[in-house]
């Protein structure tokens, strides 16, 4: 480096050369790498955990889904979502469940509004899967963190069992054992919470009938 | 097994974690910041950056190296977001507005990580790898360097040289968080985090709607993220995304990462200046308050103190995911918070008043407990000489510490320290809160909203880049307003310290005797605990009172 420049460009070139190098290092040549070997190792996972469905994908099995009857009319966008009957619902979502779009509903923890859609969803679960509003579990009238929450509460899975058995006109049995075989318990036994994956439960529920 | 025994289990299963990591991390981090040993490839990086690696600095020289480094690092990151659109990898995305490049480019130089933009609707894929994802790693090691100067302070004598910048950052960029951060990736996707480089593709979900499934260099990301206390999110849900936080098991193992290296420097510090106990009377405070607010802050949430949301749902669950529950997302609000980190994996906005009050008091402390990589070290040694200096004035002592005599020079650098970030928070906030526009941005009313603000302004200030995220703070003035004062809450602390830095190390170091205060028995970790408390307390009482403090006795 010509050593002719002033002391502080010579300082900021040497900056600039430096921040390139490493991020050669740690920009290129690190997550490159790190994707190499998680395709080649791990491809189900690097690439989402995805479900199929008669060879298709119909999702993942991390990012819930909505299971919403067809709007009666697809061009009207304020028309209010109306739960289908025949799939276990998974829990609100601030950015109705669109991966482009997560997030929480951000409201505050004596928000009038938010008490006021926590007592509206709770009578309307209460009502649509046929129990008392004192039986509905926490995570069914409260929206998730990212927005894509795919699993519910252990709760809230069997609250929905016979509602979702008498609309396919299944066995209760049946279903509740779907549940079952989609319920997890904590992480090594102790982490986090147990939970149901909704989009894996109605995955098995789809190939059940 | 219940829930409390769960709970337990998994912050004692992560105490155990951290302190298996305590002595060879700590020991090995030392280790890198004192031989006299290149690496062969290191000497290659030299070269190709036309730095000189074999002199010692003295620390206005350090100093000018650091912020070259970070000035050229928001120049570039700027131009970089500002031109994706005609890069590799943009998978569609625009080129990214002038207010929110700015704010991004101080935001991830200063390892805040704020985010005022959604990273899956605004950022392609090459921007976060080769440009945010990036300054994850050399912020974070700058942090390291920082307070290896200011150690070096302590251990040197008669001299005026700190060590050299550009050593210390490859050094620990290239062998502690590259490696660490690679092995750490690997884990993250084998247990389900993703790492491709697919753009947004559609697909069509069980009911026949149209989902668009999102991809990306996530877990490289993710790794790096959570161990330089990074923290911002591949996604705008941050590490409440299943795709950056698939299980409970990354989330503790993301939570271990955010921890382990700040918790882990106190060795580093206590090794360099040749007394190991020193070191654990740093560990000793920083768990102490963190224990505290862990605690606390899952009280809160498990009674859903004052909250009438909470008890209206029957539980607090507003903003927190179902396979976390609330003792892993209140442990990870704690940690979150009391690094620099600011990564969520539950929004903070919907806590118990308690629990979102906490989480901004832990910010307040200048997080400390453990803090930022290397920055949290240092915020601490800060207050230990205060501490030092206040047990100094009860006796009527000049106070020394680890040897140096803190004079008025050496005791200026510190409080203007101190005093620095409340500075910020307060004329920030109130600022914000007397302007009209401005304050209409808050999502929720009376207190709640004040608390926005105020958490906005404390989070940006001490770099921690975490949110109360109902505030809407895409505007110019927002971008504006925070992006300086993460810049002036990073750099003017930095300039104070590595000025201690040099100012120390001139010192010959003083005989200890039988005045001397000790600094690494209980009684000491007590003032220590007790000034912190006291300083902060004192310096945010009022602006807790009109947020959090007021909602709560609502």
């Amino acid at each position: 480096m010509p050593s002719s420049l002033p002391a502080a460009v010579r300082n900021h070139m040497a900056a600039l050369r430096m921040l390139l190098v490493l991020t050669v290092i740690t920009g290129i040549v690190y997550p490159l790498a790190v994707t190499g070997i998680a395709q080649a190792a791990f491809s189900h996972q690097a690439n989402g955990s995805l479900v199929h469905q008669n060879g298709k994908v119909v999702g993942s099995s991390l990012i819930g889904q909505n299971f919403d009857l067809p709007k009666k009319n697809p061009n009207d966008p304020n028309e209010a979502p109306r739960p289908d009957p025949k799939w276990f619902q998974p829990r609100p979502s601030a950015g109705g469940y669109d991966p482009t779009a997560s997030g929480a509903s951000n409201l505050g923890p004596n928000n009038p509004d938010l008490v006021k859609t926590i007592k509206e969803r709770k009578a309307a679960v209460a009502a649509f899967d046929g129990v008392n509003p004192k039986d509905v579990p926490a995570d069914a009238v409260t929206a998730s963190g990212s927005g894509l929450d795919p699993d519910i509460s252990k709760a809230y899975a069997y609250e929905q069992v016979d509602r979702v058995a008498k609309a396919r006109g299944l066995d209760p049995a049946a279903v509740r054992e779907l549940v079952a075989d989609n319920t997890h318990s904590r992480a090594v036994g102790f982490l986090g919470e147990p939970y149901v994956n909704v989009v894996d439960l109605n995955v098995g529920l789809a190939k059940a009938k | 097994m219940n829930d409390t025994l769960a709970g337990w289990l998994q912050i004692i299963a992560l105490l155990g974690a951290l302190a298996l990591s305590y002595r060879p991390l700590g020991d090995y981090i030392a280790h890198v910041l004192t031989t006299a040993k290149h690496l062969r490839a290191e000497r290659v990086l030299y070269r190709l950056g036309g730095v000189n690696a074999d002199v010692d600095q003295r620390w206005p020289v350090y100093l000018r190296s650091v912020l070259a480094f970070s000035a050229v690092s928001v120049f570039f990151l700027y131009g970089f977001q500002r031109l994706q659109n005609h890069l590799l990898l943009d998978i569609g995305m625009k080129a990214v507005p002038p207010g929110t490049s700015f704010n991004t480019a101080a935001s991830f130089v200063t390892n805040t990580n704020w985010q005022s933009y959604s990273g899956e609707s605004t950022m392609g894929h090459l921007v976060q790898m080769a440009g945010l994802a990036v300054q994850n790693f050399v912020s974070a090691a700058v942090g390291i360097a920082i307070v290896a100067a200011l150690i070096r302070g302590f251990t040197r004598r008669r001299t005026d040289r700190v060590g050299n910048f550009w050593v210390d950052l490859t050094r620990i960029t290239v062998r502690v968080l590259l490696p660490l951060a690679f092995v750490f990736a690997i884990v993250l996707v084998a247990a389900g985090a993703v790492e491709n480089l697919h753009g947004i593709h559609e697909i069509s979900t069980l009911v026949g709607d149209k989902q668009s499934i999102t991809g990306g260099p996530v877990a490289s990301q993710e790794a790096i993220k959570e161990l330089g206390t990074n923290g911002g999110g591949f996604y705008n849900a941050n590490s409440a995304h299943p795709f950056e936080n698939p299980n409970a098991f990354t989330n503790w193992l993301e939570i271990y990462l955010l921890l382990v290296i700040s918790f882990s420097l106190p060795r580093t510090f206590g090794r360099m200046v040749g007394d190991n106990r020193q070191g654990y009377a740093i560990l000793a405070v920083m768990g102490l308050i963190w224990a505290a607010s862990v605690a606390l802050i899952t009280i809160n949430e498990l009674h859903s103190v004052s909250s009438s949301a909470g008890h209206a749902a029957g539980g607090m669950l507003e903003g927190k995911e179902q396979r976390f529950g609330i003792w892993a997302s209140t442990l990870f609000a704690a940690s979150t918070t009391l690094t620099s980190t600011g990564a969520v994996n539950s929004f903070h906005d919907s806590f118990s008043p308690g629990g979102g009050g906490l989480t901004i008091f832990n910010m307040m402390l200048g997080e400390i407990a453990p803090g930022g990589t290397g920055s949290g070290l240092y915020g601490i040694l800060i207050l230990a000489i205060i501490a030092v200096f206040v047990a100094g004035l009860m006796v009527g002592r000049t106070p020394e510490y680890l040897g140096k005599k803190l004079g008025g020079r050496e005791m200026k650098f510190a409080s203007l320290y101190i005093l620095t970030t409340p500075a910020i928070v307060l004329i920030g906030a109130g600022t914000a809160m007397s302007l009209k526009g401005e304050r209409a941005n808050m999502l929720n009313s009376g207190p709640h909203g004040f608390s926005e603000v105020l958490y906005a302004f404390t989070s940006a200030a001490n770099n921690n880049g975490s949110a109360f995220a109902g505030i809407t703070v895409t505007s110019d003035w927002w971008n504006t307003a925070l992006g300086l004062a993460m810049l002036f809450g990073r750099f003017l602390p930095m300039i104070f310290v590595l000025a201690l830095a040099g100012s120390l190390a001139k010192q010959q170091p003083v005989p200890v005797t039988s005045g001397t205060l000790p600094t690494h028995r209980p009684q000491f970790v007590g003032l220590l605990t007790g000034v912190i408390l006291i300083v902060v307390g004192l310096t945010y009482f009022p602006a807790l009172a009109l947020g959090p403090l007021a909602e709560g006795l609502h």
